[in-house]
């Protein structure tokens, strides 16, 4: 099978590798998948004060389009604030990548990986400020 | 060495993948290459020097093979591979035998092409066993004893898995089979030239070989049927009755030859390439285990041809590593490539956990790997093994001792 040069890219250095303490208030982690079905995927994003994603880590089990998918996620999230980054969509993973059609899997996958981390960064927050959680 | 240099070009990837299909020998090439040419006559043709020459070379190639094997040179039918050759045991007795016996019995991690045959009689009315094996990947003698019967007419198991390399008791079942009046088949694609095998001794009644597993020709391969007793089969291919009216069509002359040329050299080198190939295995798994922790060999590490060896590489998902590996060929024990997701049957049947099946390749070695080769191989597999696992989540919960069993994981 022939990969693009941008998911082959992702995949020899993939960017931005690693993982934040998950402890952390402003870090929401998602871990998305299961080893069973051959792919995993953590992702996290550290948010500023700002409301602004000021980091992204991942660490990713799966085939090469996994982890080029979840590469790409970490540099498209930066920058962003979580109702942005929430926008993303696998199809935008998929055609950036060149994703054959038995690897569109590892986009939703990526998508499901934001939306987690996402999710857990706001149930922290709404831990934190209960009013809020209330709105 | 120069007919080694021409197997692999310097450019190429080094070649572990010798259960997938072997480079043909200079040897074979050489013995063939009349028959493309100015010995290019019918076998059938019977009434000019081009036929008889033709003849001769075919007939000696069934010699060639019938000895490999132990039988009579009358017993050995052309086909065009294992793939056909399993087919026409398979449906062929089911079929000659079917108002007096309708039971098969196979295993679970035979070749698809025996599997899918079985599923096809079970459509037309045929009953089938398949028996699972042990973790080493063996079939169980007592199980295999129990599931045949006085309706079984057939029992087929692989000689070598295609997977993990494991062989069967196979004296054992031909005991089994020919006590209970069953005929036993054994698919020998991946054994034929690595192990000695024997018809009368293992009492194996049909058996499937094919050439490009043998360093031979692809598009060839043969189905050894028992004359005494007489194994009966329908054919599946219809015509001018060649090969004892089993198999028609007019017979592909240079790759009868080569498989015959292939044969005898299994027949004459095989004990020293066996040596040769257990020591560079040996090699391999050593250099590995002293790169690398948690990694695992799948299937029986004894009871197994030299020329393989399948290995978990415990929290990397096989298809990446092989995408690291550029300049390994080798294949993957998951088939993730495929869209249904699944890893590897015959190791999920062995009891592979799927996660692990995930992580699995399969590494073939054969008659040109070198020392060199396996050892830029263990560098190259250690290197990118360790840079996955850096990279994977499973790796990092495992090193701070988070049971990943533990974790409730959506499945999707």
């Amino acid at each position: 099978m022939a990969y693009s040069e941008k998911l082959i890219d992702h995949y020899e250095n993939p960017r931005n590798i690693g993982s934040l303490d998950k402890g952390a208030e402003d870090v929401g982690t998602g871990l998305v998948g299961a080893p069973a079905c051959g792919d995993v995927m953590k992702l996290q994003i550290k948010v500023g004060a700002d409301g602004l994603i000021e980091d992204a880590k991942f660490k990713t089990f799966g085939c090469g389009s996994a982890i080029a998918s979840s590469s790409l996620v970490t540099e498209w999230v930066k920058g962003k604030t979580i109702d942005e980054a929430e926008t993303i969509k696998n199809t935008d993973i998929a055609k950036h990548l060149a994703l054959p059609p038995v690897k569109i899997h590892c986009s939703v996958l990526a998508e499901d990986a934001i939306k987690a981390a996402i999710a857990d960064y706001r149930a922290k927050a709404s831990k934190k400020d209960e009013p809020q959680a209330a709105e | 060495m120069t007919a080694i240099a021409q197997i692999r070009r310097n450019d190429q990837p080094i070649y572990l993948d010798y259960q997938a299909t072997t480079p043909l020998d200079p040897r074979v090439l050489e013995a063939m290459m009349p028959y493309f040419t100015y010995k290019f006559g019918n076998p059938g043709s019977r009434s000019h020097s081009y036929g008889w020459e033709a003849e001769e070379g075919v007939e000696k190639a069934r010699g060639q093979v019938a000895k490999l094997i132990g039988a009579d040179e009358k017993e050995v039918i052309f086909t065009s591979g294992a793939t056909e050759s399993n087919n026409l045991a398979i449906k062929g007795v089911a079929e000659f035998y079917k108002d007096r016996r309708n039971h098969i019995v196979t295993t679970v991690t035979e070749h698809k092409c025996v599997l899918d045959t079985c599923r096809h009689l079970e459509q037309q009315g045929f009953d089938v066993t398949y028996l699972p094996v042990q973790k080493n990947g063996l079939v169980d003698l007592e199980q295999l004893r129990a599931a045949v019967t006085d309706k079984t007419v057939l029992v087929s198991i692989m000689a070598v898995n295609n997977e993990i390399g494991v062989i069967q008791p196979l004296a054992e079942i031909g005991a089994i089979c020919r006590e209970k009046g069953a005929f036993f088949h054994t698919d020998a694609a991946q054994a034929a030239g690595k192990i000695a095998l024997d018809v009368e001794a293992m009492k194996i009644d049909l058996m499937s070989i094919s050439g490009h597993k043998i360093y031979g020709p692809k598009g060839i391969g043969a189905l050894y049927v028992r004359r005494r007793p007489r194994v009966r089969l329908v054919a599946m291919i219809v015509g001018g009755g060649q090969e004892r009216g089993f198999r028609s069509g007019t017979l592909p002359t240079p790759l009868c030859v080569g498989l015959g040329e292939a044969a005898e050299i299994c027949s004459s080198e095989m004990v020293a390439e066996a040596e040769r190939l257990t020591r560079l295995r040996d090699r391999m798994l050593k250099g590995l285990n002293a790169k690398l922790p948690e990694i695992y060999v799948n299937g029986d590490l004894d009871r197994r041809i030299p020329g393989n060896l399948n290995i978990s590489f415990a929290h990397v998902e096989g298809e990446s590593l092989m995408m690291g590996i550029k300049n390994l060929s080798v294949s993957s024990g998951s088939a993730c490539t495929s869209a249904s997701l699944e890893p590897s049957y015959v190791l999920r049947a062995l009891g592979v956990e799927e996660e692990m099946a995930h992580t699995s390749l399969r590494i073939g070695l054969g008659r040109f790997t070198t020392e060199h080769e396996v050892d830029s191989a263990v560098d190259e597999l250690a290197h990118h093994v360790t840079k996955l696992r850096a990279m994977s989540p499973l790796w990092e919960m495992s090193q701070e001792g988070i049971d990943i069993k533990s974790i409730e994981w959506a499945a999707h």
